[in-house]
Order: C-alpha cells, then sequence, then structure tokens
C-alpha cells in the first residue's frame, strides 16, 4: 500500500507543478487586467524620465486629447525599428506621445533617445514593469491610443505606416 | 548562406542518425552479446552532423554572412574576431546548437571509453540519452533553428549586446555547458543502470568519473560568470541571486550531494535511492533552468527572447523526462531493506547522509527562492520578488553546522569507528574560537552570528590544513575541496564584513578627502576603438598608509547597438581589490564615481578553483 502512495503522491505533485508552469506560460495576462476597448487607463504612479520628479497619472493625460502612450526600452529590438515612425508621427501634432521606459537602464535609454531622437513630449519610468502590467502589456513595444482618459486602441508589437495610418483615422 | 544551407541540413542528419540509432539499439538489445560497431558509427556520425552544424554556425559569424537571422540579430562586421566567434553561443539557438554539441559529445566518448559493462546497459544508456538528444533536434529545429534564412539580405547586423562582449564570458558558456549539459550522460546511465538493477559499486566506480568531470567544469562555468559579472556588471559584487545563476547554482548543488554518495556506494551497496533520485535531479534540474530562462517565465537579465512556443516545448519535454524517470524509479527499483547494514551513529556513512540533507536543505531554498514567485503570481496574482536576504537569513545559520560537519566528517572511519584524537579536534575548535573573537573584536564588528560563522569556517580551515600533514596524500583530493570550500567561506565572510565605499561626484582636477582615503581626479582621457568609444578617467588613490594607486575607469559607448557600458578598474592584490567605476551625471560635468575596497576578493576566486582542482585529483588519481 506504501508503495502505490509515494509514487501517486510524485505524480500529482509533478502534474501540480506542471499546470503551473503551463499557466504561467500561456496566460501571461492571469494578472494583467483586461484591457478592453474604451478601457479606462490605470492609475498609477511614476517618475519622469529625466527630471525624476514624481507624477501621478492625472497629472499626465488631460480630457480633450489624443495621447500615445508608447512602451519602448533601449534593450528592444524592434523598437528600434518603429522608432523612426514615431518621429514622424510627433511632427504632427494631434497626438501627443508619452514615452514609458520599461525596464531599462537609465544611461542606455538615454543614448538611445540621444541617437535615434526624442519623439516624447513626456518619458515616464517604469522601472520594474509593474505599471506596465496595470496597463495590460504584454511586453515591449506596446503602444495605447488614449482619449478622454480612455483606451481607444492597444497596439502590441512594433508600430508600422499600417497601423499609423489606422491610428491617425481613429484620432479624426 | 552556403554555410547556412550546409549547417541546416547536417542538423537534419543528425536527426535522422538519431532515429536510426533507436532501431539499431531496438535490434542490438535482443541479441545483446556484442555491441553492434554500427551504433559507434551512428553516435559518431551524429556527433560529426553536429560539429560540422556548430561550425557552419561560427564561420556564418566570422564572415558575417547577415542573411542567417542568428548572425544578423546578434553580430555586427566591426566587432572584432574573438567576439564574433563567442558570439555563436551568446544567443539562444545558437547556444541550443552548443547544448546539443555537449550532448552528442559526451555520448560518443560515453560508448568509446566504457569498457567492463554489460552491453545492455551501454545501449539502454545511448537510448535514454538519443531520447534527450532528439528531443533537442527537434526543438531546435522547428523552434531555434539557427539557420534561418533572411531576405533581402541586410547590409548590417544588430551586434553583440556589450556586456557579452567580454573575454570570461566568452568562455564561460562551453565550460559551463561540458558540466551542465554533461550531467546528461549521468542521468541516462543512472535510469539504464536502474532499469537493469545493476546499482552497484562497480558502476559506482565507473560513474564517478563521469560526475567529477560534470561537477569540475560546473564549478569552474559558475567561476567564470561570478568573475564575468563582478567586473562587468559594475557593482562589485559577485553573486546577485539572479534566477540565472541559482539555475545554475541547483545543479551543482545535487551534483555535489551525487557525489559524495557515490563514494559510499563506491565501497557499499547503499544510498542507492539517493543516488537515482540525485542523478535525475542533477539534469532535470539543468533542463529546468533551461525552460525558466529560455521561456521567459522568469524576468532574468539573461533570458535572449520571450517566445511562449519554445517555452511550452521544454516544459513539455521536461516534464516528459521527469515522469518518465519517475515510472523507472517507481517500478524498476527495489530498495534493498533486508540486506541493509545498519549504520552505526558515528560511521563516516551517517555524516554523510547528513551532509546530503544539508544540500538537500540548500537547494531547497535556492528553488523555492527561485520559482515560488512565479506560483504565487499564478495562483494568487501576487508579485513578489525574492532577493539576497532572503537567500542569506535562511542560508547562513545552517552554514554553521554544516561547516562543523564537514571538518568531521571525514575524521569518521568507515561504518564503525570512533573519535581518536578528540583532543586535537577540541582544541583546534577552542582556537577557532578565540581567533575569530580576537578578528572580530580588532575590527569592533561584534555579531554573535558572526564570531560562530567564522569560528566554524575557521575550524574547517584549521583541520584541513592539519590533515595535509598528518594524512599526506591519503584522501587529498577531499581534503583539497574542504579546505577550498572553508577558504571560500572565510574570504566571502571576511569581504562582506570589511569591504568599505565611498561614492561621491567629482569634476576632473577635484579632490575627495576623508580621514582614511585621498581621491584625486587627474584627467580625463578619449579613445577610440573599432567597436566602440570610451572616455579615460584618471584617478589617483591615497590611503592614509601613504600608498599610492593609479585607476582607471572607463565608459565605453559601443556602437553596434549603441549601448554605454561602465567599465571598472580593479587594482588586484593578494590581499584586497580596488575596484573603481564612473558614471556620467546627465548634463552635468561631474562624474559620478564609485570606489570600493574589497578585501580576500582574489581568494574567492582561489577557493573556488581550488575546489574544483580537488575533484580534478580525485579524477586523475585513478589514471596513475
Amino acid at each position: 500500500m506504501k508503495k502505490k502512495i509515494l509514487p501517486l503522491f510524485m505524480v500529482i505533485v509533478f502534474g501540480f507543478i506542471f499546470i503551473v508552469f503551463y499557466k504561467g506560460l500561456e496566460d501571461s495576462n492571469i494578472y494583467t487586467p483586461d484591457t478592453k476597448i474604451k478601457n479606462k487607463i490605470p492609475i498609477f504612479k511614476t517618475k519622469d524620465f529625466y527630471s525624476g520628479v514624481s507624477l501621478n497619472s492625472s497629472d499626465i493625460f488631460k480630457f480633450d486629447k489624443n495621447y500615445l502612450l508608447n512602451i519602448w526600452s533601449s534593450w528592444c529590438v524592434p523598437c528600434r525599428q518603429e522608432h523612426p515612425l514615431l518621429m514622424e508621427l510627433s511632427k504632427e501634432s494631434k497626438i501627443i506621445i508619452v514615452g514609458m521606459n520599461y525596464k531599462d537602464n537609465k544611461k542606455n535609454a538615454q543614448s538611445f533617445l540621444k541617437e535615434l531622437g526624442n519623439p516624447y513630449e513626456m518619458v515616464l519610468v517604469d522601472l520594474d514593469g509593474t505599471i506596465a502590467i496595470d496597463w495590460g502589456a504584454y511586453g515591449v513595444p506596446e503602444s495605447y491610443l488614449i482619449y478622454n482618459n480612455k483606451i481607444i486602441k492597444k497596439f502590441i508589437g512594433p508600430l508600422n505606416q499600417q497601423l499609423i495610418n489606422e491610428m491617425k483615422l481613429l484620432v479624426k | 548562406m552556403i554555410y547556412s544551407l550546409i549547417g541546416h541540413y547536417s542538423l537534419i542528419l543528425g536527426l535522422i542518425a538519431g532515429l536510426v540509432l533507436f532501431y539499431l539499439s531496438f535490434k542490438n538489445f535482443k541479441n545483446s552479446i556484442f555491441l553492434n560497431s554500427k551504433i559507434l558509427t551512428f553516435t559518431f556520425l551524429q556527433f560529426f552532423f553536429v560539429v560540422i552544424s556548430f561550425l557552419s554556425l561560427v564561420l556564418s559569424f566570422i564572415v558575417s554572412d547577415f542573411s542567417n537571422e542568428t548572425v544578423f540579430n546578434n553580430s555586427h562586421t566591426t566587432k572584432p574576431l574573438f567576439y564574433k566567434i563567442s558570439g555563436t553561443w551568446g544567443n539562444h539557438e545558437g547556444s541550443l546548437l552548443l547544448w546539443l554539441l555537449v550532448l552528442t559529445l559526451f555520448i560518443f566518448i560515453f560508448l568509446l571509453r566504457t569498457k567492463n559493462q554489460p552491453v545492455k546497459y551501454k545501449i539502454l544508456t545511448l537510448v535514454f540519452q538519443q531520447l534527450i538528444i532528439v528531443g533537442f533536434f527537434i526543438f531546435l529545429i522547428k523552434t531555434s533553428n539557427p539557420f534561418n534564412y533572411l531576405f533581402p539580405v541586410p547590409e548590417e547586423g544588430l551586434g553583440l549586446n556589450p556586456i557579452l562582449q567580454d573575454p570570461a564570458l566568452a568562455i564561460h558558456p562551453p565550460i559551463l555547458y561540458l558540466g551542465y549539459v554533461g550531467s546528461s550522460i549521468i542521468f541516462s546511465s543512472a535510469l539504464a543502470a536502474t532499469s537493469l538493477k545493476m546499482i552497484s559499486p562497480n558502476w559506482a566506480v565507473h560513474i564517478k568519473n563521469w560526475i567529477l568531470i560534470s561537477w569540475i567544469f560546473l564549478t569552474l562555468g559558475i567561476l567564470l560568470g561570478s568573475i564575468w559579472a563582478y567586473y562587468e556588471l559594475g557593482w562589485g559584487g559577485f553573486w546577485f541571486w539572479d534566477p540565472v545563476e541559482n539555475v545554475s547554482l541547483m545543479p551543482w548543488l545535487a551534483l555535489t550531494t551525487l557525489l559524495h554518495c557515490i563514494m559510499v556506494l563506491e565501497r557499499k551497496s547503499s544510498l542507492t535511492s539517493w543516488i537515482i533520485i540525485l542523478s535525475i535531479a542533477t539534469f532535470t534540474l539543468s533542463m529546468c533552468g533551461t525552460f525558466l530562462v529560455r521561456s521567459g517565465i522568469l524576468n532574468s537579465v539573461h533570458t535572449f527572447a520571450n517566445d511562449p512556443e519554445r517555452g511550452l516545448f521544454i516544459l513539455i519535454f521536461l516534464f516528459v523526462l521527469i515522469f518518465l524517470s519517475l515510472f523507472i524509479f517507481f517500478f524498476f527499483h527495489k530498495d534493498e531493506k533486508l540486506n541493509r547494514p545498519s549504520f552505526s551513529f558515528l560511521s563516516k556513512e551517517t555524516s554523510i547522509l547528513i551532509n546530503n540533507w544539508f544540500m538537500m536543505y540548500f537547494l531547497s531554498v535556492v528553488l523555492i527562492g527561485t520559482i515560488y514567485p512565479i506560483f504565487l503570481d499564478i495562483i494568487s496574482s501576487e508579485k513578489i520578488s525574492v532577493g539576497p536576504p532572503f537567500y542569506h537569513k535562511l542560508i547562513i545559520p545552517f552554514l554553521i553546522p554544516f561547516l562543523l560537519m564537514m571538518a568531521i566528517g571525514p575524521k569518521l572511519k568507515w561504518i564503525k569507528s570512533r573519535l581518536n584524537d578528540k583532543i586535537y579536534l577540541i582544541l583546534l575548535l577552542l582556537g577557532s574560537i578565540l581567533l575569530a573573537f580576537l578578528i572580530l573584536k580588532n575590527f569592533n564588528q561584534n555579531f554573535l552570528i558572526n564570531t560562530i560563522l567564522i569560528s566554524s569556517a575557521l575550524y574547517l580551515f584549521f583541520v584541513t590544513i592539519r590533515d595535509f600533514f598528518i594524512r599526506k596524500f591519503e584522501n587529498i583530493s577531499q581534503n583539497i575541496a574542504h579546505f577550498g570550500f572553508s577558504l571560500l567561506i572565510l574570504s566571502i565572510l571576511f569581504n562582506n564584513l570589511f569591504s568599505s565605499e565611498i561614492i561621491t561626484n567629482l569634476k576632473v582636477g577635484e579632490t575627495f578627502d576623508n580621514s582614511k582615503t585621498k581621491i584625486i581626479f587627474e584627467s580625463v582621457d578619449q579613445k577610440k576603438e573599432k567597436n566602440y568609444d570610451s572616455i579615460i578617467a584618471n584617478f589617483k588613490i591615497q590611503s592614509s598608509n601613504g600608498k599610492k594607486d593609479k585607476l582607471s575607469p572607463e565608459l565605453r559607448i559601443y556602437n553596434q547597438p549603441v549601448i554605454a557600458t561602465s567599465e571598472a578598474d580593479i587594482k588586484t592584490t593578494l590581499m584586497s581589490d580596488k575596484f573603481m567605476v564612473i558614471n556620467l551625471v546627465q548634463n552635468q560635468d561631474f562624474f559620478n564615481v564609485r570606489y570600493q575596497v574589497k578585501p580576500f576578493m582574489l581568494w574567492i576566486w582561489i577557493s573556488v578553483i581550488l575546489i574544483s582542482f580537488g575533484g580534478l585529483i580525485s579524477f586523475l588519481k585513478k589514471r596513475l
């Protein structure tokens, strides 16, 4: 009897571990709130990238304006790809681009912006990646189109010209 | 282009060789008087194909063939040749190819070198190893092919992460993998031996060599990684309890325990269950580490890519191996309760058993610290981060009895013994306590825990030194390893207790002065290299006892990808390291200067080398 309990027990334990790992792999959104369309933006606290001043989310996003929150990082290769598009977009005044520097080293981030240009009105810091979780981000890069404190559309992965065009349509 | 094709098709040929080997093994197993010579041929062919594939990837890197996706993502034409080559394994795909290389190399040598063992056992070991090899072939070809073709061919690659452009890190993966992946052969042969019910002293003598090889390389590999972290990451620490460090430490703990158990089995049939489970655990922990790091389930600095598909594959593969080994263990292994000789309380085996339990405790602390955050996250959506304090609090108190056991344990004779030189041992203990007390008193560091800890480390230190004299060459390998360990703990303790640090902002020409140290910022130079530009700051340091040093830390701006790194300047002397890094302060002409004096740093490295040297002697002893 005893001989059979142990193997069974082991199978159950390892089965459980498997399920947990599997879940961890599959549902990276298990702890992220659903970001459905027209969802409200999360409330969070952050710091300004350059000055280090603490900011509340309510100070950043005003009503009646279009914002694009772009989560980026200097180590992220696709961010490098989409950056020229953001630079271009920043020249048009309809959308205010806010950058959120995700899990990055400040030095590296600065040299990234120095090299490729700074399209952001404002750069926020998310050092440990928790704010990105509040936003329901899957990874970097990710961008959120915001109007009236609501998420109009979420762009997972690097932006391309087609998405930018779509974004412009939405803003109109 | 051509190299990618060669590499890709070699991989497929290697996979086919694996499948052929299954068939040959099956046929040979039924009729197993001699090992079919074709088996050896195909094992060699498989190894050969992987070598070809690996070399073609290396060549693609050398000629900067950007039609290869892996090369494009991780290389750049301006990189020095050395880092072009080391870039081969500085990424997910290439490092998996290295996995395969080690897997096939080990099974080939195993078949070649294993004599005096039953043919069935060799075949079965091959089958289990092939199971792993074929799994990795499929994984590589399906989800992480290093030879993906890019069209149009990019002009220039994205470059290798500069912090990986470092000599220590260039050789760290191959060395580490020889140990980490090499443990697969222990796994396969333990499963084979269990199925054939031949876990015996004879088998122990044979497998011990393989355990030693893996163990030596794993120890050195971890050391290299740690040295790299010390001077490249720029924080002056050498162990950060980062998940990636932990996943290399866990197999090491299991393997070390296994090494001790196998020494018991060499002499008499006991601890067999321990040995099987530890053999399985070592390799599954290696696999588990690969899963944790590569799937992106853990966020670590070493995560190459977040790809759920890859994660899922390794996860399923890992659990297939776990359940397979559980099945074999429970189905075939019968613990021989009847003829188990009773251990006496004061025997060497008891001390090894106690050692085992301590090691298992350390292992579980590290394991829980690494994976508990994942569990908690998934079960309760709560995010926690486990840092050094957790490990320190849980491990340090238990180090004390562990060190004492390490000193006394080897003194106990096999089976029954009495402490023959009790008086010496007790005198040494008292001496160590006194010395520890005096040292700490001298430096005004009076914590009870430190005194006890240093005493016990000193105790092991003295006992092993004494053994060098009285026991001469008897058991020299164990003695060296244990001596190394005591030295390691002592160095770490002194390093922690007596480090000092100065952080300040300085402009060129300015001087920082406190009563003990004077830091003079003399000048700034600029230098241009092929793959980076650098700013070198020259400092003069004067300590109160009149010693002068020049330190020149660097800031490097790499061109591809553009990343700035701080290169610490380290002056290593026998007794202490002087460590200095600088950082730019934004929009100002100040430099942030961080100067540390770290005593006994060199001894941490030396003691780890000593530990693995002990293993090397044990490995060589039988051959001479």
